[in-house]
């Protein structure tokens, strides 16, 4: 199949981008969307191009690194994937692909469509410790944990930190993000020390780093790769009211 | 209120949103005395009721307070989230990762603002504050006799319901209330409430423009 790429350029952080079209010939159907940008990046190289800087690292799923905004949609049109795990079928011979780096005050553009997300490690880092007892390994069960509130933190903590949630939002809201790494502790007696000081530290942050609010829209829901729940966020809610009223 | 976090921001305005919403219901139920065939005897009692009790006088603050918290944080909200995304995408997602009427609260809710003002000029002012004495029913019956401001009152209903459609359900989750044994419920009230309540407002300027034309 042939495709058009229309692609963002931006040479650095500070220089103005705008769109370029590549066309692309021969493109097997079952190849990931990183691997036919692969294709295009060995021809641009090849006639002594500037290659298209996107980032990527384990192509399957689980880093989170490789978000692009494919026509209007985060990672691409399908449900719980991320860019490399989104094939070429999905696309028509002949159609243009719209390729752009995911938009967001906090998440500013580096190179082409490679942005800075390490607005999301301030918020995580904002969330400080997790007091845990020092010495010999618990015993098993020591700390029941019931299995159904087990399964729903990791479920939270199955979040990669892609930033599709923000790249989606009409507001660039972090709180999907936010909740799921809020509610992962939340659920667990090993966060609770610290529970209140954490939910309304990393909410600030979130503010801070320039990020908007929750307008209920569901978006990010539909967008996560991880098909992170809305629940979270309302747990997340919960949370920073305990924390104001306490 | 700008130092609030979003977060408390969101939680005041789904309270003052699902305030707004009983104050929808008090006021239609009052307003369903016009289509009680007695010439607006019955109207006329309940409207003079409303301007001259004190406690009415009361409600009617704590009401318009209502209204500038929920207006003042829908717009500090709104500034915030235009300054969160700077560059806009060239290709959006619309409709299919979200509904249109939970992207444009702010839209929805700035016509039912300009409505509100319309409103309250052509109903409470008058009644209120008109220079010479009127009849509460006399007022309604000759606004409405106007096709203009039907359409109006109407269009404005259908607006308000597409700014409930979301808002309802969506202040639940504000307050953090949710549940999958509530989910139904909370789809069931917030189903009914966007569609039933403009519906049954929008019903009394029709009748009144009804038997205006053709009664
Ligand atoms: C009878 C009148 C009104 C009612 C019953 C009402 C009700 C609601 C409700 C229940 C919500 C949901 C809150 C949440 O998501 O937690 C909401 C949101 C909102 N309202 Fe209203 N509203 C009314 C008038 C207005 C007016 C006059 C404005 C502005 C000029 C406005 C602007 C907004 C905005 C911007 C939001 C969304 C905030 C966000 O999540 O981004 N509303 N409204
Ligand atoms: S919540 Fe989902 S979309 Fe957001 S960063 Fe985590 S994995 Fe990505
Ligand atoms: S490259 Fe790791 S998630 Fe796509």
């Amino acid at each position: 199949m042939n495709v058009i790429l229309k692609i963002w350029r931006q040479p650095s952080k500070d220089t103005p981008g705008g769109f370029e079209t590549y066309p692309v010939a021969d493109v097997s159907p079952d190849m990931s969307f990183l691997e036919m940008l692969d294709v295009l990046n060995e021809t641009l190289t090849q006639s002594g191009k500037e290659p298209i800087a996107f980032e990527s690292d384990c192509r399957e799923g689980i880093c989170g690194t490789c978000g692009l905004f494919i026509n209007g949609r985060a990672h691409g049109p399908g449900l719980g994937i991320t860019t490399c795990e989104l094939r070429m079928r999905r696309f028509k011979s002949g159609e243009t692909i719209v390729v752009e780096p995911w938009r967001a005050k906090a998440f500013p553009v580096l190179k082409d469509l490679i942005v800075d997300r390490s607005s999301f490690d301030r918020i995580i880092q904002s969330g400080g410790y997790v007091s845990v007892n020092t010495g010999n390994a618990l015993d098993g069960n020591t700390l029941p944990i019931a299995k159904t509130k087990a399964d729903e933190a990791f479920d939270a903590a199955t979040c990669i930190g892609c930033g599709a949630c923000v790249a989606t939002c009409k507001n660039a809201s972090a709180m999907l993000f936010t909740a799921a790494k809020v509610s992962q502790l939340a659920l667990l007696p090993q966060g609770e020390v610290e529970a209140q000081d954490r939910v309304i530290n990393m909410v600030k942050t979130m503010e801070l780093e320039g990020f908007g609010h929750c307008s209920n829209t569901g978006a990010c829901e539909i967008e996560c790769p991880k098909q992170i729940s809305l629940t979270h966020i309302a747990r997340l809610h919960r949370e920073y009211l305990k924390a104001t009223f306490k | 209120m700008n130092n609030l976090s979003c977060v408390l921001k969101k939680w005041v305005m789904a309270l003052s949103g699902l305030f707004l919403c009983s104050f929808l219901v008090v006021h239609l139920s009052g307003n369903l005395f016009l289509l009680n065939p007695d010439g607006g005897a019955l109207f006329n009692q309940y409207a003079n009721f409303m301007s001259t009790n004190l406690w009415i006088r009361v409600t009617e603050i704590i009401l318009a307070l209502g209204f500038v918290v929920h207006i003042v944080l829908g717009m500090l909200l709104a500034r915030q989230a235009n300054q969160s995304r700077p560059v806009a995408y060239a290709v959006s997602p619309g409709n299919e990762t979200s509904s249109f009427a939970s992207r444009y609260m702010w839209l929805t809710g700035a016509f039912v603002l300009f409505f509100l003002v319309v409103h309250l000029k052509t109903f409470f002012y008058t009644m209120r504050f008109g220079d010479v004495p009127h009849v509460p029913y006399e007022v309604v019956k000759a606004a409405f006799e106007s096709p203009i401001y039907v359409i109006f009152y109407l269009i404005s209903f259908f607006v308000l319901g597409w700014h409930l459609r979301h808002g309802v359900t969506s202040s639940f989750q504000s307050l953090g209330i949710r549940h999958p044994k509530l989910k139904p419920w909370i789809h069931i009230f917030g189903g009914l409430f966007w569609f039933v309540i403009p519906l049954a407002y929008s019903v009394i300027p029709l009748y009144f423009l009804y038997f205006h034309m053709w009664g």
